[in-house]
């Protein structure tokens, strides 16, 4: 039986641009699915045809049991949509907006008074519930749009970066926000270039690149691709790097790799903690005072890395994920923190 | 954050005619918010009519002739329809910049992926641009009628000309609508839905005496679309000047039901348009 969300062979073109090249994708209920991939990679295109915004050229979508192409308004019925611009109205009151929202839901206008109070309440906007949203501050707004977008507690939610452009702090909320909801059994689909937003919050990760799924899997799957763990050494003296490099050798599984001027040594490993503790008291019997020193696994950088042999980096000039309308590109290139 | 409560169950949704008027009225709700929390627009809206008015009748009054009357005062009473009826063809802008800046922020995108009536957004819209059409033209007659202007028929035919304007004015919108989500900008979508108004409304009976215009732009003015209220409205005004001739042009000659049938086409045929543009549109 097809996941809650279940994509076949989606393709969408824009002139000469392949935006979506048959993608296929499958989200078992109550599960979340990371759409992992550069700035004009297809991510936004993806979920706007799910969302019925847009018709596919070629394939079969089917969301919360419901075939997107045969009947589009049963599906808008069951989903929810947190856009990457927070689509609220600035002129409305966070409270008029979710009423607004309620309504063309086709509840009934008491129901959506009544449910713009709950929201309201748990999106801890209630005191700002009476200002129109453009006094919001871009955390607020996001938190506005997202409880905008689970106004009717649609079973499948679509979110398109929802944290592209946050600070740290309130991206923190946000991701609580979203485990929570999850946490009651929602399906979501996320859209993110941020590795670390994808490993935090989603079951499964689908690697888009070009319009294409290059690769599909859990976190660790795909970490497990790119190669095991390995042990990160900062030493404190110049001169001891030699020794350690020394002591490293002999516990190492490969080449060890020195960058003299960090003063940091890598060596991959098997043993796990085990292991570390080995190399720390061995370094330690020789006197070697270490600044730091750890088990570290590949991040999802190192894995976007191995499989596209390029680094996670906004491709501004393969065109935007929105039919060529600019606008995103300049402020979410967080993804450029990536490998050595 | 507390816990995320489930909402009530949806109800079916009911028939699609009441759906659609009552998604329209919410979004004309939400639109007519706006409008008081952004009264400078509404403002701006009014000082360029009310400037005509007074550029008009104190500048150019004296020396427009029209019918065989050179009085200031059947100027006034002449030109009034006129700027009324092209003031009405601005909602073309203000309703196709409102949907542009809705496209640009995504709302749009909003509405589209929410299970309401397809044509709702544009209705709502173009529901809320009649009601400033309407206060306007209000603000505008108290003013016409501090200059001078005057009508000489009954209060209902009186009403029925500005019923024909009110009609012009939402026609004109659905081609704002249209112009709104063809293009990339709110700014583009106000120049986009201005620029044309102004040939269109100049080439035509509203200021000056069509009869007394060169041969081929006197027949482009008589037959101009929008020459029909602005004839309907001296018509139902009873502000035609002494000794004016009504053109033998055909709608001239019959411009009250010209221009309800003009209105009523172009509403139609722009809203066809507009509503399938939003079907597909993308930000």
């Amino acid at each position: 039986m097809p996941g809650a969300i279940y994509a076949e062979g989606l393709v969408k073109t824009f002139g000469d641009v392949r935006a979506l090249d048959g993608v296929d994708l499958d989200v078992p209920e109550g599960t979340v699915l990371g759409l992992l991939g550069p700035n004009g990679a297809g991510k936004t295109t993806a979920v706007r045809c799910l969302t019925t915004l847009l018709r596919p050229d070629s394939g079969r979508a089917v969301v919360a049991g419901v075939d997107v192409l045969k009947d589009p308004d049963a599906v808008r019925r069951s989903i929810g949509l947190s856009g990457q611009f927070a689509a609220v109205d600035e002129y409305l009151t966070g409270r008029e907006n979710l009423q607004m929202v309620g309504q063309l839901y086709q509840m009934r206008a008491k129901a959506a008074r009544q449910r713009a109070v709950e929201l309201l309440e748990q999106f801890h906007l209630t005191d700002a519930a009476d200002r129109p949203a453009k006094t919001y501050s871009g955390g607020m707004r996001r938190r506005l749009d997202l409880a905008a977008a689970l106004v009717v507690s649609p079973p499948v939610m679509f979110m398109d970066e929802p944290t592209t452009g946050l600070d740290p702090r309130n991206r923190q909320q946000l991701w609580g926000v979203i485990k929570q909801l999850v946490s009651g059994g929602t399906t979501l689909l996320l859209t993110t270039q941020y590795l670390e937003e994808a490993d935090h919050l989603a079951h499964d990760i689908a690697v888009v690149d070009h319009g294409r799924v290059i690769a599909k899997g859990t976190s660790d799957q795909l970490k497990a691709r790119t190669g095991g763990e390995r042990v990160e050494v900062v030493v404190h003296e110049r001169e001891h790097i030699g020794t350690a490099a020394e002591v490293l050798r002999g516990f190492g599984k490969g080449d060890t790799t020195v960058e003299e001027h960090t003063r940091k040594l890598t060596v991959p490993v098997t043993g796990g903690a085990k292991l570390l503790a080995e190399v720390i008291r061995e370094l330690d019997s020789r006197g070697i005072e270490m600044d730091d020193i750890g088990l570290r696994r590949p991040t999802l950088d190192d894995v976007f890395l191995s499989l596209t042999g390029h680094v996670a980096e906004a491709e501004e000039a393969a065109g935007n994920d929105r039919s060529g309308k600019a606008g995103k590109g300049s402020k979410g290139s967080k993804g450029k923190e990536t490998v050595k | 954050m507390s816990a995320v409560t489930e909402a009530a169950p949806l109800a079916a949704p009911g028939n699609p005619v009441g759906r659609s008027v009552r998604d329209s009225l919410i979004v004309a709700k939400r639109n007519l918010i706006r409008m008081c929390r952004i009264p400078e627009m509404v403002i701006f809206g009014l000082i360029q009519p009310i400037m005509f008015v007074v550029l008009f009748t104190y500048v150019f009054g004296g020396s427009i002739q029209v019918g065989g009357s050179s009085s200031t005062q059947a100027y006034r009473e002449f030109l009034m329809a006129g700027i009324f009826a092209q003031t009405v063809t601005f909602a073309t802008a203000g309703a196709g910049a409102g949907i542009a800046d809705d496209m640009h922020k995504g709302l749009i995108d909003r509405f589209r992926s929410l299970p309401m009536a397809r044509g709702a957004v544009l209705t709502g819209r173009t529901l809320a641009d009649l009601v400033q059409t309407a206060l306007t033209l209000l603000v505008l007659a108290v003013v016409a009628l501090l200059v001078g202007w005057r009508t000489h028929e009954n209060l209902g035919k009186v009403l029925a000309g500005f019923g024909l304007l009110l009609l012009l004015g939402y026609a004109f919108s659905w081609i704002g609508a249209l112009i709104g989500l063809s293009v990339r900008t709110p700014e583009a979508a106000t120049s986009g839905g201005l620029i044309w108004l102004f040939p269109l409304t100049f080439i035509s009976n509203a200021f000056v005496d069509a009869n007394k215009m060169p041969p081929f732009l006197r027949h482009i003015a008589e037959w101009n679309p929008f020459s029909a209220t602005v004839q309907a409205c001296r018509e139902l005004f009873g502000n035609f000047p002494p000794g004016y001739r009504t053109p033998d042009a055909w709608p001239m000659q019959h411009s009250v039901w010209v221009s309800l049938i003009w209105s009523i086409l172009i509403t139609v045929a722009f809203r066809t348009l507009a509503v399938r543009k939003y079907r597909s549109a993308t930000a």
